[in-house]
């Protein structure tokens, strides 16, 4: 019983943010019904300025008031990664808005090696050490391991996901968001700068992706250039798992996978861990590829 | 002409035959892949096993491992084939990597991320082709050629008609009475069995086979050729192939910067030309 709890607790934190990640996938399939490969590596590089926001005030081990550190080095990588995805939208995806589909997939495998790439030549191609900001203890007295860390990362994506429900649906920004992935012509035709609104839906998917980032970061405490991918993949499964194009279903896709991921590694054996994602993603395609709560039929692909 | 020059030409015409073969199932059936590598791999490992437990010689194995490659691609793709366009990318990327992960995992057959090595080079008679290039370039030479006629024969085939009909319109093929299911599942055996013969004259000149060879990036490799090169196009397919794979060569001397300036050329050729170099 103690182990199914443990996974449990151990597979929703890491479901949350592989549900941060989602976010930005879903949006901007939403928006473009276009699959952004190259997400995974934005949330990849947001880990990075993480890191690199830890040294540069030389954050080496749990530090009085840890928590707003935390927060802080959130923000910073968050605003790196939200300009980051203003500058792919802008010079790699928006001149390809009128070009066959497989062409935006090369593109964005491009920004993929590109991104990884840069990566590699300013921080090094081995595994990094990220430290750890908040002290490593179990709290409560209780049968299952609570870190504070895990309580942060459920309160940021926690937060997140309200905040971006507001915006998305009680502010002008979000009703331009709506509008854009309903009939983007009849959008612009009502006044809406498109493009603007795309730009800032990538900001935005990209911010979360970077927050994503630096809690993958510093939860796990290595990261490596190679983590974009796989990890991408996953939060892309988690947005299909929920209805891709859906923002409440990318949150619930993200727990969900994060748990089953993590059942399948306490029961099954660590060692096909990988596989389980996959498995839920051919599933859900084959059996139900709606997703949970999505309502847009798979063959508008 | 140095060894290293016939190296880099023989995977050069390796990769053109896998492009070609991919562009059976992508530009003429119009079903967006993204796990080819893994048809290549499952040709590898069956030489690679045939000819270590049973003993089987490289020209038998040859059209095994195109046979067993070409039911994989029928039968993973017989669940795969009902969802569409970016959806059907991701399904066939998950097949992909499960059978990555399985020829990882499953020690006792695969040698799990070790691979198998000692795997016998083919001979013709006395000659033997050992470890230098030259021979395996001239046989692939000889492969690339054969799905080169075969693809621009099939072009103005029945099937060829069919394809291209399922692809511009599925609906209205349908009603026409051509089967989408059956003309879809024939473009992946087709496109599976290039690649088997691939992954078989992969394992037989390179003699050790490993899992990572057989990954997304490989895949996603392959892919970028055919669209380089442009859709459906068999010249394309093989120029493509030529420039990406030599393209990294020349940009050696760049070291440490070639993948960055790789990925970039991608970005770049797709805003210049983004229907590919020969395509329409």
């Amino acid at each position: 019983m103690n182990l199914f709890l443990q996974q449990l607790l151990n597979g929703l934190t890491i479901g949350a943010v592989y549900a941060l990640i989602a976010l930005g996938y879903t949006m901007v399939y939403g928006i473009l019904q276009m699959i952004n490969f190259a997400h995974g590596e934005v949330f990849m590089v947001g880990a990075y300025f993480g890191l690199s926001v830890i040294l540069a005030f030389g954050l080496a081990a749990p530090v009085p008031g840890g928590v707003a550190w935390l927060v802080g080095v959130i923000c910073a990588a968050a605003a790196g990664c939200a300009l980051l995805g203003l500058l792919i939208e802008r010079v790699a995806y928006r001149p390809l808005r009128k070009a066959p589909k497989l062409s935006v997939l090369i593109t964005a495998i491009g920004v993929s090696f590109f991104l990884q790439n840069a990566v590699m030549l300013c921080w090094g191609a081995q595994d990094r050490y990220v430290p750890e900001l908040l002290p490593v203890r179990q709290m409560g007295e209780g049968a299952v391991a609570v870190t504070p860390m895990q309580v942060v990362i459920f309160a940021v994506s926690l937060l997140l996901m309200i905040g971006l429900q507001w915006v998305v649906h009680g502010t002008k920004l979000g009703r331009g968001m709506r509008a854009v992935a309903q009939d983007p012509l009849a959008a612009r035709l009502m006044g809406i700068p498109v493009d603007r609104v795309i730009a800032v839906t990538f900001a935005i998917g990209s911010a979360l992706a970077g927050v994503g980032g630096v809690l993958f970061g510093v939860y796990y405490s290595t990261i490596n250039f190679h983590d974009g991918y796989l990890t991408g993949l996953k939060a892309f499964t988690a947005a299909v798992l929920g209805g891709i194009g859906n923002l409440p279903g990318a949150m619930l896709g993200g727990l969900l996978l994060g748990l089953l991921e993590a059942l399948g590694a306490g029961y099954i054996s660590a060692q096909w861990k990988n596989v389980v994602a996959f498995a839920v993603l051919i599933l859900v395609l084959l059996l139900r590829p709606r997703g949970l709560l999505g309502e847009r039929l798979a063959e508008r692909a | 002409m140095n060894p290293y020059h016939t190296e880099i030409l023989a995977t050069a015409a390796l990769y053109a035959l896998l492009a070609l073969g991919l562009n059976l199932i992508v530009g003429y059936a119009g079903l967006l892949h993204l796990g080819y590598a893994a048809f290549f791999g499952i040709g590898a490992y069956t030489y690679a096993l045939l000819n270590l437990h049973l003993g089987w010689p490289f020209w038998a194995g040859l059209p095994a491992a195109g046979l067993v490659a070409g039911i994989a691609a029928v039968l993973l793709g017989l669940p795969a084939i009902r969802v569409r366009g970016d959806y059907l990318a991701i399904v066939t990327l998950g097949f992909g990597e499960i059978v990555r992960v399985v020829a990882t995992n499953l020690e006792g057959w695969t040698g799990g991320p070790n691979g198998l090595m000692g795997i016998a080079h083919p001979s013709i008679g006395p000659i033997r082709f050992g470890v230098d290039a030259g021979p395996y370039f001239v046989l692939l030479v000889f492969l690339v050629a054969a799905v080169a006629w075969i693809s621009v024969r099939l072009r103005r085939s029945r099937l060829g008609l069919a394809w291209l009909a399922i692809k511009e319109d599925e609906l209205a093929a349908g009603c026409l009475g051509v089967d989408p299911l059956r003309m879809k599942l024939l473009a992946l055996a087709l496109g599976g069995w290039v690649a088997g013969m691939a992954g078989c004259v992969f394992a037989a000149k390179q003699g050790t086979i490993t899992p990572d060879s057989f990954d997304f990036i490989q895949s996603v490799m392959i892919l970028a050729m055919v669209i380089l090169g442009g859709l459906g196009s068999v010249a394309g397919a093989i120029w493509g192939a030529a420039i990406l794979s030599i393209a990294p060569e020349l940009l050696r001397e760049f070291s440490t910067y070639r993948m960055l300036l790789f990925g970039l050329m991608m970005i770049l050729l797709m805003r210049v030309r983004p229907q590919g170099l020969f395509g329409k």
